[in-house]
């Protein structure tokens, strides 16, 4: 369903776009998800979005984004390897914005994933993981459906303005044409710049795909082996904790992870 | 006398309105964008373009060649001389005889016209080109008895009042259809927009036996140029009078492989939709076959209007560019030398660089381009995978080699390696020099011109030339037409001249020349399917069918062989478009190609096979020219060490 225009055109809508680099080649490109990001932003509020990225605004690739049909992309300048949290946050205080778009987790860089979930702290409004349509907006909430594994969507309501980032389950984006990529414009502001300690002194290695938990298939038909496949990923020995208080909560969380072998 | 007041007003009546209709058109002609022509060189050269160049196409078809001979030469004699002898009065026995013999030519000719006319091939426009023959008849014999008098056969003023009215009648009819409406936009309008068509073509190099066929570059460098045709004032002038040179005979409709397959593309109704859109209109007055699967009278369209819209109706639906394999067939055939494939690549070129639209797999594969320089997107480090075991010499280690062998994109496609590795082979029984350039080498662009990426193309292409440019070579052979098409006619408009030969071309002079030691071909029988881009595109029809009867083969030809070749469905990016029709387009080659009881069939192009062998089996083996000649390889004595290893290797 697409949003009728009436709703949404007026909406203040951010994208925040990085560099990507192509999986194979590793060469500069416009990232996956940020462009879906963009995409979703574009058929939200059409060529009204804005579209914010940190960084340097002599990087082709950001062009990519221009040929999406966007006149005008903002740049605020840093040197590679700052911390953009704060330029960004600094910038997107001012700009009224009322929902604004990231990717999950840039192509380059540190590639954490972090930044969504920082920014909706520095600003203090909430965040929406893997955001896959905005339905509808009235009187400011937003009626949105986030992307679960296994195509599962559940509806949720938002206050704005709020964050939301989008991973494959969104809308692919449009193709990026020459002509509009070449007319667009980048309009580069000065921003403060806050080095980015930890990446300044730690070292980066190839990562390493993380170990899979081992699947123990107990059944005996196929047709069980077809469930067991399609099923909902289901740890079993899961424990919902409902209306208690947040040291206990804590406190199962932490037990979990001693028990996981991920803190000793 | 009545007839002889009368006539003159007539014929300079009807002489004025074509002026004035002739300089409408061509004011219509000159909305289009600059084009740079030889004006007074184009029309000198422009009765020879006509009887030779235009006839050469035209005489294919015997029965319309000399009918057309009989009744635009006829037709075009007596114009003159009735403008002679009746528009200014000169009364001349001999010019009067001279008359009734053209009129009688012309009438004889009509005939003729009239007959094909009576149960016409679907590929012929009815509606006011059934009128056609009727007015030639009317014109030819009224005129032809109102100069009897002249010729002192019959007396003056015989036939009373009476017949002098039918006979002006008849000629007033005549001269509306031949005089003005030549200018009017009548079914006449062919012989005046296509003589100056002929005079200004935009590819003059097609006439006098050349062949021009290399796409036109963009001017990416100037921002004002626009990216593409989007409306029909885009296109230069000339094309424009190019599309008002067409006369409906359908000769493209009947070749085109879309139109066969039922995707909705025609490209006799697309060149009309141009005409309408170069005047303004509906095409609801088109009287031939239409787009398959689309409604005549739907879609309307102005100069300054956009030619296709996204989400609506235009004057051409996008998936209608979309079908085009850019086989040429349909240029191959048009009498009128009319240029669909660059029409159809301009307005593409509008739709990928200007809107981003091109559809399906389209922007998939033009991303990997512009991430990977493969439309597949592999690991760039991957191209050479193929030849592992092969120890191809690299350019960047010889800097210098007689042949420098452009692999192309196949060498990610398996099917394809086992090609690649028999032309290694037969490389090395003829000890070629050749050396690959490897991990430069680059996809040549081909695909992303063709769905009218014209800025990726010219990527590539500036990146391919200036490695090219680092080594020294006398020959780039290629087993891929369209790498072949593109570096010889393409590169050359971006500083990159080289002399390229087709695989089959190459491995012809090897066997003249007498460098390789070649057995008989066992037992199967074979037919040849010719690659539009080798074929058409470079009209190399000989060496490929030389090699193969090299090797023993006697091609049993298929109906559609030769320049007439259908296309296997592959080109112009269209597997990658893929727009839906009623069959698939190498479901109807194989149909083709089985006709013939081949076995065999020997391709010379990674597309063909891949979309021949695309098609179900039971169907004959598909096997490239290059896999033949391998096979018939007889192992000489000689230990080479490259011979040694190109035995393991296939
Ligand atoms: S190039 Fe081939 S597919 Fe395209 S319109 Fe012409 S005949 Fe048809
Ligand atoms: S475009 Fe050429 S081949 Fe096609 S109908 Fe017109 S004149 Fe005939």
């Amino acid at each position: 369903m697409q949003p009728s225009p009436m709703d949404t055109t007026a909406l203040n809508v951010v994208a925040l776009v990085s560099i990507g680099a192509h999986p194979t080649s590793g060469r500069p490109r416009r990232a996956e998800q940020d462009a879906r990001a963009v995409e979703l932003g574009l058929r939200l509020a059409g060529e009204a979005m804005q579209v914010v990225h940190a960084g340097d605004a002599r990087q082709e690739a950001l062009r990519g984004y221009l040929g999406m049909g966007i006149k005008q992309l903002h740049v605020l300048e840093q040197p590679a390897q700052a911390d953009v949290l704060h330029a960004l946050s600094d910038y997107l205080l001012d700009s009224d914005a009322q929902l604004i778009l990231t990717g999950s987790q840039a192509e380059t860089g540190e590639g954490s994933g972090m930044l969504p979930y920082l920014l909706a702290e520095q600003l203090g409004w909430p965040i929406v993981v893997g955001l896959a349509e905005v339905e509808r907006i009235d009187h400011g909430i937003a009626h949105v459906l986030q992307a679960l594994p296994r195509g599962q969507r559940r509806r949720l309501q938002v206050q704005m303005p709020f964050i939301a980032s989008v991973d494959n389950a969104a809308p692919l984006a449009r193709q990026s044409a020459f002509g509009p990529a070449r007319r667009g414009e980048l309009t580069v502001t000065a921003a403060n710049v806050c080095p980015d300690q930890l990446f300044k002194e730690g070292q980066l290695q190839p990562a390493r795909p993380r170990p899979k938990r081992l699947k123990v298939i107990k059944a005996k038909t196929g047709a069980e082996r077809m469930k067991a496949a399609t099923a909902k990923a289901s740890g079993g020995g899961g424990q919902v904790l409902k209306d208690c208080s947040p040291t206990e909560g804590a406190e199962a969380i932490f037990k979990l992870l001693m028990d996981e072998g991920v803190l000793r | 006398m009545m007839l002889n007041t009368v006539l003159p007003i007539l014929l300079f009546a009807a002489l004025a309105l074509a002026v004035i209709g002739a300089m409408k058109r061509f004011a219509m002609w000159r909305r289009g964008r600059a084009a740079q022509v030889d004006w007074i060189g184009g029309l000198l050269a422009m009765p020879r373009r006509y009887m030779v160049d235009l006839h050469h196409v035209v005489a294919r078809d015997k029965y319309i060649a000399n009918t057309h001979v009989a009744t635009a030469g006829g037709f075009v004699l007596a114009a003159v001389l009735a403008i002679l002898v009746h528009g200014l009065g000169l009364h001349n026995r001999i010019l009067g005889f001279t008359l009734l013999v053209a009129t009688g030519l012309m009438f004889v000719g009509a005939l003729f016209v009239a007959k094909r006319r009576l149960n016409p091939p679907a590929r012929l426009s009815k509606g006011p080109w059934m009128r056609l023959p009727k007015s030639l008849l009317a014109f030819s014999a009224s005129l032809f008895i109102a100069t009897l008098p002249v010729a002192g056969i019959l007396p003056a003023g015989f036939g009373g009042w009476l017949l002098a009215a039918i006979l002006l009648l008849g000629i007033a009819w005549g001269v509306s259809e031949l005089f003005f409406g030549m200018t009017w936009g009548g079914p006449m309008k062919h012989a005046f927009a296509g003589a100056l068509h002929l005079a200004w073509h935009r590819r003059a190099e097609r006439f006098g036996g050349g062949r021009s066929t290399g796409l036109k570059a963009l001017d990416l460098d100037d921002p004002q140029t626009p990216l593409g045709v989007e409306k029909p004032k885009d296109f230069t002038w000339n094309q424009l009078l190019g599309f008002d040179a067409c006369v409906q005979c359908g000769k493209c409709e009947a070749a085109c492989p879309a139109f066969a397959a039922g995707q909705p593309l025609n490209p006799k109704k697309l060149i009309q939709d141009m005409v309408v859109g170069l005047a303004g209109g509906t095409d609801a007055k088109f009287a031939g076959s239409p787009y398959p699967g689309k409604k005549i009278g739907e879609h309307s369209g102005a100069p300054h209007l956009p030619i296709v819209s996204l989400d609506g109706k235009a004057l051409v639906d996008a998936e209608t560019l979309w079908s085009c394999t850019t086989c040429r067939a349909c240029v191959e055939e048009c009498p009128m030398m009319i240029e669909h494939v660059d029409a159809i690549v301009d307005m593409r070129r509008h739709l990928t660089l200007e809107k981003g639209a091109t559809p399906n797999k389209g922007a998939e594969v033009l991303e990997n381009l512009i991430a990977t320089d493969n439309p597949g997107g592999f690991a760039p480090g991957g191209r050479l995978n193929w030849a592992a075991d092969l120890d191809l010499p690299l350019m960047r280690d010889k800097q210098e080699a007689d042949v420098l062998f452009w692999v192309g994109d196949g060498a990610f496609d398996m099917r394809n390696q086992r090609t690649l590795r028999a032309l290694v082979k037969v490389l090395k029984a003829a000890n070629v020099d050749f050396a690959v350039l490897g991990l430069e080498e680059r996809d040549s662009g081909d695909v992303a011109r063709r769905l009218g990426d014209e800025a990726t193309f010219q990527q590539l292409a500036k990146r391919n030339i200036s490695t090219l440019a680092q080594y020294r070579f006398n020959t780039i052979v290629s087993a891929d037409p369209h790498s072949f098409h593109v570096l010889k006619n393409e590169y050359g408009a971006f500083g990159g001249d080289y002399s390229v030969l087709h695989h089959s071309t190459y491995i012809d002079q090897l066997i003249s020349s007498g460098k390789l030691n070649l057995s008989q071909h066992q037992g199967a029988s074979v037919t040849y399917h010719d690659p539009c881009y080798l074929g058409r595109y470079n009209g190399e029809y000989e060496a490929p069918r030389s090699v193969l009867k090299a090797i023993g083969i006697e091609v049993k030809e298929m109906q559609r062989s030769g320049f007439r070749s259908r296309c296997c469905g592959g080109g112009g990016g269209a597997p990658i478009t893929d727009i839906p029709g009623k069959q698939r387009i190498p479901d109807m080659r194989m149909v083709d190609i089985k006709e013939t009881g081949a076995e065999i069939v020997a391709v010379g192009c990674p597309q063909c096979t891949a979309m021949l062998e695309g098609v179900v089996e039971p169907r004959p083996q598909i096997k490239d020219i290059a896999e033949l000649v391998a096979e018939a390889l007889v192992e000489t004595t000689a230990t080479r060490p490259a011979q040694r290893e190109a035995v393991e290797a296939v």
